[in-house]
């Protein structure tokens, strides 16, 4: 095998084994019969996405703006509660219990005290996008300040430099790639929430049109609604990594950025 | 103005009196540093050389005020020190180079914290820019400043990581084995360029080293430490005349004194 063989197999690899796993499904639901309503074929679902796409369309922006805010609300108070958290040993030791103890509450037990307080609507799909996200990016964020080189502290330390100088010199920008890298993994967390929210009970979003769609036996749709929750979480990831990259290039050490 | 060839004849810069470290307390407690008392004259190159573990580096910070002595006094141009001391640079064994600035950036990053630069950073960038091209240029890495610290070889970041300690002139610069991590003949070719650095400039220079050859190539004085606790047991001044070169370090007097600190050490671990 060439290398730019390889190298194109590399990039066809994942719709190779998408296709071969859409392709099986098909088969299986043709040989065995499978009726529509326990799982439609693949084709059937693609074709509802296409016939329906207007719809699907609406309901996934509206869960795609919950979502984002919810994320950006998410990075803002997570790098702020991160650095804190990162910066000072007493913050640390006074919040990091609290924080543990509140990410083990399933989020799902959430929604329901949220509609109390919030009524039906985004606002609760928002906070549970929220509150799901904040923890991996304060972690993250606070990891990368706790591990700064005690040598480079003592270089900060030994020109003069103030606490605050030592953070926006070194501990914001050394933080980063952790922020970063934990977008990934808060974007995906923070698309979970939203969905949840419209599942237990709301009115609008993508979980919402699978909610109504399974209640009316419709499979055909509330697969294709799954489909295009897997479609946007991949895009989301995506953009993040993306964003990962370009913006901390060093940690990367420049390998095939351009 | 004072010959810093003869350091002795000067006032002291640095004093250290009966300075003790110890780290932890109660029976965690641990004597780092015992009894220590050397005094360092502006313009002077000394270097600290002992076992490993012998407290070398703890001295380095206390005389820059990193640490507080537990007890004794450190006194620096008369008075005593308090906290971390102003117009000092620094060298480790690791670069420390940040990895998200450019080598010319990391070089700026003291003209960015210390006074006065500091005020003056952003209206007179392009002249500490020039600076530091021409410091980069002064150590061999001409042309090396758009470079990211890991695109440059462990001897070229050690350049780059000394340039960084000595861009704003500090009065005082502390070296903590910062050629320990090269290759031999990295080295080597890094005591020529640090030497040459200090005939320029005549900063005050502490080397913490475990490498004699290193220590007699550079300094004026030597001190010998003892195994932990560690406490000074020897002082050897080195009169070979300067600039030295690996020439030197082959002849007889060279020799000779770098077997003396040998056997004074080798005592330690007897």
């Amino acid at each position: 095998m060439s290398d730019t063989q390889r190298r194109l197999l590399l990039i066809a690899m994942p719709w190779l084994a998408m296709a071969t796993l859409l392709i099986l499904w098909e088969l299986a639901c043709i040989v065995f019969q499978v009726p529509e309503i326990l799982a439609p074929k693949p084709t059937r679902i693609f074709e509802v996405m296409v016939l329906r796409w207007d719809i699907l369309l609406k309901f996934c922006m509206e869960t795609f703006v919950t979502t984002a805010i919810g994320f950006v609300l998410a990075i803002g108070f997570g790098l702020l509660l991160g650095l804190a958290v990162g910066a000072s040993p007493f913050i640390y030791s006074g919040l990091y219990p609290l924080l543990i103890a509140f990410n083990a509450v399933p989020k799902v037990a959430l929604v329901p005290i949220l509609m109390i307080w919030l009524g039906v609507g985004a606002l609760p799909a928002v906070i549970t996008a929220f509150v799901i996200s904040f923890f991996p990016i304060v972690v993250n964020v606070a990891t990368g300040l706790a591990t700064i080189e005690p040598e480079m502290r003592d270089v900060m330390r030994s020109l003069g430099a103030s606490q605050w100088e030592i953070l926006t010199k070194v501990g914001v920008p050394r933080a980063m790639p952790y922020l970063f890298a934990s977008l990934k993994v808060a974007v995906t967390l923070a698309f979970i929430g939203s969905v949840i929210s419209e599942t237990v009970g709301g009115n609008r979003g993508i979980g919402f049109l699978m909610l109504s769609a399974g209640a009316r036996n419709d499979s055909a749709t509330t697969f294709a609604g799954l489909f295009s929750i897997a479609i946007m979480g991949v895009l989301m990831y995506a953009a993040c990594a993306l964003v990962e990259r370009r913006m901390t290039r060093w940690a990367f050490r420049g390998e095939i950025v351009t | 103005m004072p010959d810093p060839l003869s350091p002795s004849d000067a006032a002291p810069l640095v004093e250290l009196r009966q300075v003790s470290l110890a780290y932890g307390s109660g029976t965690g407690r641990m004597l780092a540093l015992e009894d220590a008392t050397l005094s360092i004259a502006k313009g002077e190159f000394i270097a600290v050389v002992g076992p490993s573990g012998c407290g070398k580096s703890t001295l380095m910070k206390l005389v820059t005020g990193l640490l507080p002595p537990t007890s004794g006094e450190i006194r620096v141009h008369g008075a005593p020190v308090k906290g971390p001391i102003r117009g000092v640079g620094m060298a480790f064994q690791a670069p420390t180079l940040m990895p998200w600035r450019t080598t010319r950036d990391n070089i700026l990053l003291p003209l960015e914290v210390v006074e006065p630069h500091k005020r003056r950073f952003r209206a007179n960038k392009a002249e500490y820019v020039a600076k530091v091209e021409a410091l980069l240029a002064s150590v061999g890495l001409g042309g090396f400043g758009d470079k990211y610290p890991w695109q440059l070889s462990g001897g070229m970041q050690q350049r780059s990581s000394l340039c960084r300690a000595l861009v704003h002139e500090p009065e005082i610069l502390m070296l903590d084995e910062p050629f320990g991590a090269l290759d031999a003949f990295t080295r080597e070719e890094l005591w020529g360029v640090m030497q040459k650095l200090w005939l320029e400039r005549r900063f005050t220079a502490v080397l913490v080293t475990h490498d004699l050859r290193e220590a007699v190539y550079l300094a004026d004085t030597v001190y010998v430490m003892s195994r932990r606790p560690g406490r000074i047991v020897k002082l050897r001044r080195i009169e070979l005349p300067r600039p030295r070169t690996l020439e030197t370090t082959f002849e007889i007097e060279f020799v000779d004194i770098v077997h003396e600190l040998r056997e004074r050490i080798h005592l330690e671990h007897a």
